[in-house]
């Protein structure tokens, strides 16, 4: 098959397009309107850049869909709160991947020539409770039937995840538990972050279970809140910062879709694709996310300082290690025993606390990875500050086949 | 309202899904390409998925009635609407089950009785169906559904 894969007419890897600015507002549970969490986001990162709006050349929004039509073309509802300036806008929806699909839309623009410095924001208000789909009878969406004939919530996916790792890997409750402990511990010192308190394994194995095995804390809740990035040329920076030198820049993005077959249960199918015909890939689709990103950036996982990854459930971030590369297919508790994915170890993940600690304002969140790393590689972490990072990778999936990891380094 | 005397007493909640055979067992209704032969489920009439397959049209193809078990989980909240909503919620378990010749995985609710301690990856399954609510025209709606194979 391989004559038939997309061929690449490239000369070489794209160029790096440099983070001026990131700004969040905090994650919580406020009940306000989304757009004034985004342009919050979207002043703080302007502030950090030091770029005046007017100066924007484009804006990508990340949509919501649980905010009326303002969130389904977030762009330009963005771009009239912070006050028109005439510019092109463009808004993204990708569910989880949201916000990674605005910044490629971005990136996009500036790599092809056409505009040198723009905004990229995501701001969500989330109901209490379980996602739930949207609403009416339509009996051909499989996310209305996955909820209507099974049952199978969210929650479901992520615990068939966790069940095999227990049942293949020998993980147990306490592994999963000390995943949410480790980011706890991380997020107690992020000022963004909606849960603040250290958790003990004890506190998740007394919580209850929602989806077996996996308990209340070990799924992240669904919150408010609102990130947003300043992302520019070399041009552009050369000019507006005298030199690019030390300035976090994005080396990949990947917005990967799964290959056929895709053979493995994912939200929102309620059945796999078939390997009748087409034999499984060896690389399964969060492989591929990854395999994307690293080829796109030149950088290997024996090169990260940090990754950001998308902890749904605790269990989720052990998966995680292993589509990264961190250590081999099942050793992932051994990994993480080891301390070597907490702050202080030799690859930290979720030093910004993770999921765990922020719940999911879904097209804020892969923004919010990036904004992370950005301040990682300007040493601007303070207590959770990651010695010497440089290189830094997020990783996340949005339902619906939207891979997303985003490679940043300076 | 009361069922009318030749309303049927039971309905599937979704159409063309499963069906039961001459022997009274139920199987599931896939769809294969007659170019490719790849499997598909749900059932769809149209659009072979295998991106090296430009076939149109899908025919209708009684799937396996077992298969091992995948995955599984149990969920112990009233999962939201459009689940069915009732006020005696009990847990229930909810397995992946791959199909071996299709290469298949299927989710699917699991039967009354069966929760997660009683099941392992590998097990083999068998389809069943099993009732998913009373509509208000005093209809019983069933669903496929996983059971520990005999």
């Amino acid at each position: 098959m391989t004559e038939t894969l997309p061929e690449s007419l490239r000369s070489g890897p794209a160029e790096p397009v440099y983070i001026l600015g990131a700004g969040m507002h905090p994650w919580g549970k406020w009940g306000r309107d989304f757009t004034e969490y985004g342009v919050s986001a979207a002043r703080a990162a302007l502030r950090e850049a030091g770029v005046d709006w007017r100066q924007i050349q484009f804006i990508a929004g990340a949509d919501t869909i649980r905010n009326g039509y303002p969130g389904f073309v977030a762009g330009a509802t963005f771009a009239q709160k912070l006050g028109w300036t005439g510019i092109p806008v463009s808004s993204s929806y990708a569910a989880c991947a949201s916000g990674s699909q605005a910044l490629q839309a971005a990136r996009a623009q500036i790599l092809a020539g056409l505009c040198d410095v723009a905004l990229v924001v995501g701001a969500d208000t989330t109901p209490k409770g379980f996602f739930a789909p949207v609403g009416g009878e339509r009996r051909t969406d499989p996310d209305w039937q996955r909820f209507h004939l099974i049952g199978a919530t969210n929650t479901v996916y992520f615990a068939l995840l966790a069940r095999r790792r227990m049942d293949l890997y020998g993980a147990t409750p306490e592994d999963f538990a000390a995943v949410k402990v480790k980011n706890s511990r991380h997020g107690a010192h992020n000022p963004n972050a909606r849960y603040r308190k250290e958790t003990s394994i004890e506190d998740v194995l007394a919580s209850p279970v929602v989806s077996d095995p996996l308990r209340l804390l070990d799924i992240c809740a669904t919150s408010d809140g609102a990130a947003a990035l300043v992302i520019a040329s070399r041009a552009f920076t050369e000019k507006h910062a005298g030199s690019t030198a030390g300035i976090p820049s994005v080396r990949a993005v990947s917005c990967a879709t799964p290959n056929y077959p895709q053979h493995l249960p994912e939200l929102p199918d309620i059945a796999t694709d078939s390997t009748a015909v087409v034999a499984a890939p060896e690389r399964v689709f969060k492989d591929h996310i990854l395999d994307v990103a690293y080829a796109e950036s030149g950088i290997g996982p024996e090169d990260l300082s940090l990754a950001e990854v998308y902890d749904l459930s605790t269990a989720l971030e052990l998966d995680w290690y292993e589509h990264l590369g961190l250590c081999p297919k099942g050793e992932a508790e051994m990994l993480l025993r080891t301390g070597a994915t907490a702050i202080g170890g030799r690859i930290p993940v979720n030093p910004s606390g993770g999921l765990a600690c922020f719940g999911e304002a879904i097209p804020a969140q892969a923004i919010a990875q990036v904004c992370e790393l950005n301040w990682q590689l300007r040493g601007q972490a303070g207590g959770r500050q990651v010695e010497g990072a440089n290189v830094g990778i997020t990783a996340n999936q949005g339902l619906f086949g939207h891979g997303s990891s985003v490679v940043v380094a300076r | 309202m009361p069922a009318s005397p030749d309303a049927p007493a039971e309905l599937p909640a979704i159409d063309g899904w499963w069906s039961v055979d001459d022997s009274g067992e139920p199987h599931l209704l896939g769809a294969r390409c007659p170019c490719c032969a790849t499997y598909v489920f749900p059932p769809r009439e149209r659009n072979c998925p295998n991106p090296a397959c430009a076939a149109d049209e899908l025919q209708a193809v009684a799937l396996s009635r077992r298969g091992t078990l995948w995955s599984y989980t149990e969920n112990r909240y009233q999962p939201p609407p459009p689940y069915p909503q009732t006020d005696a919620f009990e847990p229930f378990a909810i397995a992946a089950v791959q199909l071996a010749e299709e290469g298949i995985i299927v989710l699917g609710k699991v039967v009354e009785g069966t929760l997660a301690a009683d099941l392992k990856v590998g097990m083999e399954m068998e389809l069943t169906t099993m009732p998913l609510y009373l509509g208000d025209d005093g209809v019983q709606h069933t669903v496929y559904a996983w059971k520990v194979a005999r």
